[in-house]
């Protein structure tokens, strides 16, 4: 029953606080580049014009693979916040992200399809970090439930530092910043990096917007839990890290693919496996 | 008025497109994008996607092979849209009006709604120009709502 109201929380906060995010971002980056910029409020506005537009849609499909990239996400949120395994959350998560490119693949437009090859891309550069992130926490707990990261007394951080730099690299794909924002961006709306969102109009961009927020929490969970003891550390460090990228998106320029994969592949998944070495050994000299 | 209502006039994406503009026009829209006059203020998006825009801002005049590609945007914006003629050309041809290919102003092809004039049209002229295409959204909007 306490788990039900903790889902049903979740479901309704966790949108209301990434839209607040979301405009509080959009306000930032324009005072970083000069500009007085929107209201705060001003994505929960583009999402209620959004769902007041008339809907248009190729096919069946490109509406059923929006829906589902809503519901995985919404999934991967609740496992997480009902501190539930890690390597579930990781593998929901990617589920939702390929439910999003098959919705991509599932019209003829040639940008879309573009937009799509590119999100393969970008899951190919952050799906390692996350999975070493979920064996760091499992070599230091010995459990992957996030529930048990609460029983722990010293943080994450503590023992996981390199393991939370490699995440807020790879932060930066999943919250599409530059210089990695290549499948789709919150930028270049003239672009054809809009891609993947090109063939998707109303109420279906709404949902795709909205299932961002859900992501952006998620991924600042992600980020928070690397000091649950008090949480508010962990939430100030989740601030932290967003203003880190919103920094990051302001002094860099959009790099190609090959630059992500290299960034995310060699620092990302060297500094992950130094700090799962330096565990292995910690813990053998503990033993 | 209802939320949505609210969030239309506060959340207006543009979608600019340049008929057979001599590009005078077209660099003032880009200017009204700058910190200078920052229409992000506004909500206001250059989308540069069909689906996405509310409003089409139009330069210059419709010539026989810009026409196809004019209605072709109109008809691919979903409801409700306004469209807004910056620029002389927009509003009437201007002075390419006697041209042997020209059909004259963007009205020649599908219905407009506000007149930006100017030549070129000011930024301040252009912004005042979406303000106002905005009231014309309430209006079509609360019709929406009484049919």
């Amino acid at each position: 029953m306490n788990q039900l109201i903790i889902a049903l929380l979740v479901i309704i906060i966790a949108p209301v606080l990434g839209g607040l995010l979301s405009g509080v971002d959009r306000v930032l980056t324009a005072r970083m580049q000069g500009r007085v910029g929107p209201p705060v409020l001003q994505p929960f506005y583009d999402v209620f014009k959004l769902l007041g537009k008339e809907p248009i849609a190729f096919n069946q499909r490109q509406i059923m693979w929006a829906l589902g990239y809503l519901a995985l996400m919404i999934a991967s949120l609740l496992i997480f916040c009902l501190g539930g395994d890690l390597l579930i959350i990781v593998f929901t998560m990617a589920f939702a992200a390929v439910s999003f490119i098959l919705g991509g693949f599932s019209v003829k437009s040639p940008y879309s399809h573009i937009g799509s090859q590119r999100e393969l891309l970008q899951m190919l550069a952050y799906e390692p970090v996350l999975i070493l992130l979920a064996i760091g926490v499992y070599m230091q707990t010995g459990s992957f439930m996030v529930g048990n990261l609460f029983k722990q007394s010293t943080p994450l951080l503590v023992s996981m530092p390199l393991i939370l730099i490699a995440l807020i690299i790879i932060l930066t794909i999943k919250m599409r910043k530059s210089p990695f924002d290549l499948s789709t961006s919150h930028h270049g709306h003239q672009e054809l990096i809009k891609g993947i969102t090109t063939e998707y109009s109303g109420p279906y961009l709404a949902l795709i917007e909205v299932t961002h927020w859900y992501e952006l929490i998620l991924v600042l969970g992600l980020v928070a839990m690397f000091w649950l003891q008090p949480i508010w550390v962990g939430i100030l460090l989740a601030l932290v890290a967003f203003f880190i990228e919103l920094v990051i998106d302001n002094i860099c320029a959009r790099l190609t693919w090959d630059w992500m994969l290299k960034v995310t592949w060699s620092s990302g998944i060297i500094l992950c496996l130094i700090n799962l070495g330096i565990i292995y050994v910690q813990g053998k000299g503990g033993m | 008025m209802g939320i949505i209502n609210k969030s239309r006039i506060k959340s207006p994406w543009l979608l600019h497109y340049d008929g057979s503009s001599c590009n005078g026009c077209d660099i003032e829209i880009l200017a009204c994008l700058t910190p200078v006059y920052d229409v992000e203020r506004f909500g206001i998006i250059n989308t540069g996607n069909p689906k996405h825009a509310d409003i089409l801002l139009i330069t210059g005049g419709v010539n026989n092979r810009a026409a196809r590609v004019v209605k072709n945007l109109y008809e691919q914006m979903p409801e409700p849209k306004v469209v807004v003629a910056v620029g002389a050309c927009a509003c009437t041809g201007g002075i390419f009006h006697d041209c042997y290919n020209m059909l004259g102003g963007i009205n020649k092809v599908i219905p407009v709604d506000v007149y930006v004039p100017g030549c070129a049209a000011r930024p301040e002229a252009i912004i005042d120009g979406v303000v106002e295409a905005l009231k014309v959204l309430e209006i079509k909007t609360a019709k929406e709502v009484a049919v």
